[in-house]
């Protein structure tokens, strides 16, 4: 276990000048000063824990990082063999769940003063790509084109079958729980009963393009968030790719219905930004945030229905990913240099 | 040019055909024939090129480190020799090692695709000066039976125009430039006219010769000789069309190869082999993964490992894999360092290729990279060593030279001695 001392971080300079905020209670037009949390390998991903008390974050050297937000206290998680992009919680954050690029699920009994992987169980051939939680239920998406839902107290499987000819990027509950959606590689989104079977498929425009000189796949849904009221869904990737080589493309995310599979828009950024969005969060005051890294690191902020932003934000590094903690006030970005910075966005 | 006319023996012969390839090209240069005419033995060798354009990582095939800070989300995975580890991304493969041999310890310092493709087809870095032949260009002209029907230097790629790459040769002449197979397909113009019957074909061609041969009575030269050549070839290999046809494979076969097209290409690059071809290449695109190599990666490398695999394995069945010289080549490595975008950039300093069959000693490693794979620690070799090594595996004397204009030019590069630990 290591200590790192909280480093105060400038506010980063909005792109235009400050403006009131449409969201009560919100403060968006400025990133007011954040926490950096250091780390000593580049961040792959970040979470914060259902409670708030906690931000897991992981990186290139096969770890994962439990900081204490109160004090800054950093433990290191070592278990898996590979990359970790998948994280998840039990409802009540006593239970972390990681899926790792090692095709491993582990089990972390998070408040304890050094966790340990209680459980870890061979998930999927291939990557694990995304974790979903509801009620003692997880469910996992991975590089075998497979969907697993196991018991979450013992990570047993109970259920799983193949649901795309391709890598699941995400896979998740709906909000109420009674169903399962997937999104892949190709842009496509599924959704299912909890017993397999499928109920619904839509692509989500612009997200994936077949390269025919690079002769491969570019895009898939690399990020989403549910609407509030869990009818909709924020995806997020990269859009207009003219290069896959060099990843000259643009961050985009599209809000769909995924009751219905209807397109309600596209969020693009003003500023011709080059990458891709990382991270979506749809925060429960209306608004959606979105990260990007690739040619820097932008945070946006926009309203569902309005295509063009709220407030852009430059950001100090390369984007990896982005986190909104339960309570919707805090921001976390974990940045390709290994930092990751928490964001208080309340006013 | 009528020294060169042809008495029979491997040296006219030789120089005839040299001869040929220059006049077809209309190069200025002048190309002694005789000073090439070493005698060669046909001992039905053969080569596979397999070339990985854009610039393979090291890292995710050959030259694993995993737990390195360089070392990317990938493990490494035993093979069939013990103590070699590859990447998880090549299972297939790993199982073949016994019959593959690695070079671990390449720096061609060359960071130019272009450039870079030039040191490994050719063994040289460019000159202001000379352009020097492919090694398919050589093997077509040194290692082929005169009277193969099939074209010396074959290349089998995705998409890309039919017709030939002349300027791979050289100096050698056109005659041993690549001929493109496009997506597989067969060469242009490798089915007869529509309307035109075999037996019309054949009475035509029966015209031709006699006028050609009421011609040669008084105006023999290489010029004429290589006209007929060309014309009689053209024939011979409309007769093996059904070579280039990869549905006459039992489906069970053609799936283990795959049912893509590096995997077609793969199995049509066999039949070609078998059916005579002196030297095939196979390129497999894209691995040039500035941005997300690891994605990328387990694509391309999806398709290449069950496919090589399959391929070594049936080359072995069928009795080719030890008379067959293959490399796994590509223009570079890719950089260590894993940049912003999760990509890898160029990176010739520390990198590997693989070689088999002919004249290579199964599981051999040569040369070694430091723990973080951004330098070579030990036996380090370029793209000259390795194009002596292919030249000692083929039974082909490196130190031998080609003569322009009375200008001797090293066959090989004569700093770069062939890797002889890997040489059986």
């Amino acid at each position: 276990m290591t200590q790192d001392k909280p480093k105060p971080v400038p506010a980063a300079k909005p792109a235009a000048p400050p403006a009131a905020s449409p969201y009560p209670g919100f403060q968006l037009s400025v990133l007011k000063p954040g926490v950096e949390l250091k780390h000593s390998s580049p961040l792959v991903a970040c979470r914060f824990d259902p409670t708030g008390n906690w931000l897991i974050s992981a990186s290139q050297d096969n770890g994962l990082q439990r900081w204490e937000l109160s004090t800054s206290k950093k433990t290191d998680l070592a278990g898996h063999s590979s990359w970790v992009r998948a994280l998840a919680f039990s409802t009540d954050g006593k239970t972390l769940y990681s899926g790792g690029y090692d095709g491993q699920i582990l089990s972390w009994q998070l408040t304890l003063a050094q966790p340990e992987p209680n459980r870890q169980v061979r998930a999927h051939d291939g990557w694990v790509r995304s974790l979903g939680f509801h009620g003692n239920r997880l469910v996992s998406g991975g590089n075998d084109g497979r969907i697993s839902i196991r018991d979450a107290n013992d990570l047993r499987e109970v259920l799983a079958w193949q649901a795309h000819d391709c890598h699941v990027y995400q896979v998740a509950f709906s909000p109420d729980g009674t169903k399962i959606l997937s999104g892949d590689h190709k842009g496509r989104v599924k959704v299912w009963e909890k017993d397999g079977r499928l109920i619904r498929e839509f692509v989500i425009p612009g997200l994936h393009k077949y390269d025919t000189g690079f002769r491969a796949d570019i895009g898939g849904v690399r990020a989403w968030s549910f609407s509030p009221d869990g009818a909709g869904i924020a995806c997020a990737g990269i859009t207009n790719v003219s290069n896959a080589f060099a990843g000259v493309g643009n961050p985009l995310i599209v809000v769909a219905d995924w009751t219905t599979g209807k397109i309600r828009i596209d969020l693009k950024p003003k500023e011709a930004f080059q990458g891709t969005m990382w991270g979506v969060a749809w925060n429960s005051a209306g608004f959606i945030v979105g990260a990007a890294g690739g040619n820097g690191g932008m945070l946006w902020f926009w309203k569902p229905d309005q295509q063009a932003e709220l407030f852009a934000h430059k950001l100090p590094d390369n984007v990896r990913d982005m986190a909104l903690s339960a309570d919707s006030k805090r921001i976390a970005v974990a940045f390709q240099g290994g930092a990751v910075r928490v964001y208080p966005i309340s006013a | 040019m009528g020294e060169l006319r042809g008495c029979g023996s491997i040296e006219h012969t030789i120089s005839r055909r040299a001869a040929m390839g220059v006049l077809a090209a209309g190069s200025a240069m002048a190309f002694n024939g005789n000073a090439l005419a070493a005698p060669l033995t046909h001992q039905n060798k053969r080569v596979l090129m397999v070339f990985l354009a854009g610039g393979v990582s090291q890292l995710e095939t050959w030259d694993p480190k995993p737990g390195a800070p360089t070392g990317g989300p990938f493990r490494a995975i035993p093979t069939s020799v013990t103590g070699t580890h590859v990447s998880e991304l090549l299972p297939h493969t790993a199982m073949q090692m016994h019959r593959l041999a690695l070079v671990r310890g390449i720096n061609t310092a060359e960071d130019d695709h272009g450039k870079g493709s030039y040191i490994m087809h050719t063994g040289r870095k460019q000159e202001p000066s000379v352009a020097y032949p492919h090694l398919g260009s050589l093997v077509a002209r040194m290692v082929a039976e005169p009277d193969n029907p099939l074209p010396g230097y074959l290349h089998v790629q995705p998409g890309g125009g039919g017709g030939s790459s002349a300027g791979d040769a050289a100096f050698l002449g056109p005659r041993f430039g690549s001929v493109n197979i496009s997506d597989g397909k067969p060469p242009v113009n490798i089915d007869l006219p529509n309307g035109l019957t075999q037996a019309r074909d054949d009475s035509r061609h029966s015209m031709r010769r006699k006028a050609d041969a009421r011609f040669l009575a008084t105006r023999n030269t290489a010029e004429t000789e290589a006209y007929t050549q060309t014309h009689d070839q053209a024939r011979q290999m409309m007769a093996k069309k059904a070579l280039f046809d990869v549905t006459n494979e039992p489906d069970r076969l053609a799936g283990g190869y795959g049912r893509h097209d590096f995997g077609r290409h793969c199995l049509l690059a066999r039949r070609l082999l078998e059916g005579g071809a002196p030297f095939v290449k196979v390129t497999h695109t894209n691995y040039d993964t500035h941005h997300e190599n690891f994605d990328f990666h387990i694509e391309r490398m999806g398709e290449f490992d069950r496919t090589f695999a399959t391929l070594l394995e049936d080359l072995h069945q069928r009795g080719l894999l030890s008379s067959t010289l293959v490399m796994v080549i590509s223009e570079f490595g890719r950089t260590p360092n894993i940049n912003r975008n999760y990509g890898r950039d160029h990176w010739s300093k520390a990198w590997s290729v693989a070689l088999a069959g002919q004249g290579i000693v199964p599981g051999a490693v040569t040369g070694k990279t430091n723990a973080q794979g951004t330098a070579v620690v030990d036996r380090q070799v370029n793209g000259g060593h390795l194009f002596a090594t292919y030249f000692k595996a083929l039974g082909l004397d490196p130190t031998k030279k080609h003569y322009i204009d009375q200008r001797p030019i090293p066959m090989t590069d004569p700093a770069a001695s062939p890797i002889a630990e890997i040489l059986a």
